[in-house]
C-alpha cells in the first residue's frame, strides 16, 4: 500500500490528496499555473502541428484568425467549464468520474485513456527519433508513408523508445523537472529557428512579412494527398486539441489547486505560446523545408529545426519529444496498471513501453497527428459533458448526483450510456453526413448532455 | 550572491538563445555564427538554470 502511495506520489505532485479535497494552505497562486500551462503547452507535437497546417494547404489569415479565435475559446473553456468545478469540487477527475460514474466505469475510462497516451508517446518517440537520425544520415519518413520504409529508421526508434522507456520505469521525477527547465528556452529556440529563416523566405523586414506570409509560406494550396484546412478547420483544431483537458475535465487535477477560478484563465500563456506562436514558427521552418527541398514530401521535424538553428534546433527536437513522450508513457503505465495494483509497476511501463516503441515505428502515427489529437479529445469529451451536468444540473431537476458513490454501484449505466451513445453519434456523423473529424465535438458534447440527463433520469427512477 | 550570478548566466543563455537570431534577421549575423552561439547558449542554460529553476517549486511544496 505504501509503495503504491509513493508511486502516485512520483506520478505527478497534483496526484496528491487524490481522495479528498485540498486543505486551503495547500491551494497555489496565478504564478505557479501561468509557469506550468507555459511548460505543458510547448512540447513535441508542435513542431508536428505547425507544418501540417502548412501541408493541408491553410491561408495566412485563416490560419492568424483561427488559432486567435480558436485559442481563446480553449481559455474560455478552461476558465468557465474546468475550473470553475475544479474549485468547487477541489477533487481530482478520477476521483470525482469514480463518484459519480463507478469504479468499473473508471477502470474502462483509465485504460482507454492509457492506450490513447501510448499511441500520443508513440508519435513523440518518432519525432525525437528524426533528429537522433541526423547523424547517422537516416532516411527520413515521407508525409505519405503509413509503414516503416527502412531499418534505420526502426533501429532509431527503437533506440529511442528504449531509453524513454528505461527513464519512465525510473525516473520520472527527474524527467519533470528537466522538463520545467526546458520549456523557457524551448519556446526562445521556436521563436529564433523562425527568425534566423526568415530572410531565407524572402523577408528582410517586420513589414514585408504578411506579404511572404501570405505568398510563400501559408499559400493556402494544400500538398498532394492532403485535405485542405480552412478558417474553421483552424479554430475548431486549436480549440479542442485539448478538448480533453479543458471541456473533458482532465485539468479538474491541475486547477483544483487554484485559489480562485479565474486562475483558469492563465491557460492563456500556454496556448498563445506553444499553439500560436510555436505553430507559427513551426509553420514558417516546414514551408522554407518545402521551398528549398522543391516540395519534396519528406517530413521531419529533427533535420528542419537542424537546418534553421543548427545543433540547437536538433537538441530542442529531441528535447521536446522526450519531455513529451516520457511523462505520457509512465501515465500511460499508471493507466494499465490500475487493472491490477499489485502488478510491478517497472514491468507494466516495460510493456506500454515496448508496445509504444512498436506504434511509434509507423509514420502514420506522426502524419495523422491532427486527426489523433482531435480524436483523442472527442473519445474523453462526452465524460467531461456528464461531471458538468452531474456538478451543475442534476440537482436542481430532483435528481441524485454523484449517483455511483450514493447508490453503491460499481457502474453507473446513465454514464456508461451517454459515452457509447455519444460516440455512436459521432461516428455516424462522420460516416453518414461526412462531418470532419475536428468539427464533432461540439454537436457531440450537446448530445451527451442530453443523453446523459434523459439516461440519469431512467437509470435513477428504478 | 552566487545564486544570483547564476540566474544572470543562465539569462545570458536564454538570451544567446534569441539575440543571434534578431542578427540574422536584421542581417547583421551570418547563420552559422547564430548556429554556433545558439549552441553556446543552450549549454550555458542547460548547466546553470536547474540549480534554481525547481527550487521554488520544491519550497512551496514543503510549505
Amino acid at each position: 500500500m505504501e509503495k503504491n502511495k509513493s508511486l502516485v506520489a512520483r506520478l505527478n505532485s497534483v496526484n496528491e490528496y487524490e481522495q479528498e479535497a485540498i486543505p486551503a494552505n495547500k491551494l497555489k497562486g496565478w504564478r505557479s499555473f501561468l509557469g506550468t500551462y507555459a511548460g505543458e503547452h510547448t512540447a513535441g507535437t508542435e513542431f508536428v502541428i505547425g507544418p501540417l497546417f502548412v501541408a493541408h494547404g491553410a491561408s495566412a489569415i485563416d490560419l492568424v484568425t483561427g488559432l486567435i479565435l480558436g485559442n481563446i475559446l480553449a481559455v474560455l473553456s478552461w476558465a468557465f467549464l474546468t475550473a470553475k468545478i475544479a474549485v468547487k469540487t477541489r477533487v481530482t477527475l478520477y476521483y470525482l468520474l469514480e463518484k459519480i460514474a463507478g469504479k468499473r466505469f473508471t477502470l474502462i475510462y483509465n485504460l482507454v485513456n492509457a492506450g490513447l497516451f501510448c499511441f500520443l508517446a508513440g508519435s513523440m518517440i518518432a519525432v525525437a527519433a528524426t533528429a537522433v537520425g541526423i547523424p547517422f544520415d537516416m532516411a527520413m519518413p515521407q508525409l505519405t508513408d503509413v509503414y516503416p520504409n527502412n531499418l534505420g529508421w526502426v533501429l532509431t526508434v527503437f533506440a529511442v523508445g528504449t531509453i524513454t522507456t528505461i527513464i519512465a520505469m525510473f525516473g520520472f521525477d527527474q524527467v519533470s523537472k528537466f522538463a520545467m527547465v526546458a520549456a523557457p528556452w524551448m519556446i526562445m529556440v521556436f521563436i529564433a529557428a523562425a527568425l534566423a529563416v526568415l530572410p531565407r523566405l524572402g523577408v528582410t523586414d517586420a513589414g514585408s512579412f504578411w506579404s511572404v506570409a501570405e505568398s510563400t509560406i501559408w499559400t493556402g494550396v494544400p500538398l498532394e494527398g492532403q485535405s485542405k484546412f480552412g478558417f474553421w478547420h483552424i479554430l475548431f483544431f486549436a480549440w479542442f486539441c485539448n478538448m480533453a483537458m479543458h471541456i473533458g475535465m482532465a485539468d479538474l487535477s491541475l486547477l483544483r489547486y487554484a485559489k480562485k477560478w479565474q486562475y483558469g484563465f492563465s491557460s492563456a500563456t500556454g496556448v498563445f505560446l506553444g499553439h500560436f506562436i510555436a505553430w507559427i514558427a513551426s509553420g514558417i521552418l516546414y514551408s522554407l523545408f518545402l521551398i528549398e527541398s522543391e516540395g519534396s514530401l519528406t517530413f521531419a521535424p529533427g533535420p528542419i529545426a537542424y537546418s534553421a538553428v543548427g545543433v540547437a534546433g536538433a537538441i530542442c527536437v529531441v528535447v521536446a519529444g522526450w519531455t513529451t513522450a516520457n511523462p505520457t508513457l509512465y501515465r500511460a503505465g499508471l493507466a494499465i496498471q490500475s487493472i491490477n495494483p499489485r502488478w510491478k509497476t517497472w514491468k507494466v511501463t516495460l510493456f506500454v513501453g515496448l508496445f509504444t516503441t512498436i506504434a511509434a515505428c509507423f509514420p502514420a502515427l506522426v502524419m495523422m497527428l491532427l486527426e489523433f489529437v482531435a480524436l483523442y479529445g472527442l473519445i474523453l469529451m462526452p465524460v467531461g459533458a456528464v461531471i458538468f451536468i452531474d456538478v451543475y444540473l442534476l440537482e436542481k431537476m430532483g435528481l441524485t448526483s454523484n449517483y455511483a458513490q450514493v447508490s453503491g454501484k460499481r457502474l453507473n449505466s446513465a454514464v456508461a450510456v451517454t459515452w457509447l451513445v455519444t460516440l455512436a453519434f459521432c461516428l455516424l456523423l462522420n460516416l453518414m453526413v461526412g462531418v470532419e473529424i475536428f468539427f464533432l465535438g461540439l454537436p457531440g458534447w450537446f448530445v451527451a448532455v442530453l443523453v446523459y440527463v434523459i439516461a440519469s433520469k431512467i437509470t435513477q427512477r428504478k | 550572491m552566487k545564486k544570483l550570478l547564476i540566474k544572470l548566466l543562465s539569462f545570458i543563455g536564454l538570451g544567446l538563445n534569441i539575440v543571434p537570431a534578431m542578427l540574422v534577421f536584421s542581417a547583421e549575423m551570418t547563420p552559422d555564427t547564430c548556429k554556433q552561439l545558439m549552441l553556446a547558449g543552450t549549454i550555458l542554460w542547460f548547466v546553470t538554470a536547474p540549480s534554481w529553476m525547481n527550487k521554488g517549486q520544491e519550497d512551496a511544496s514543503r510549505e
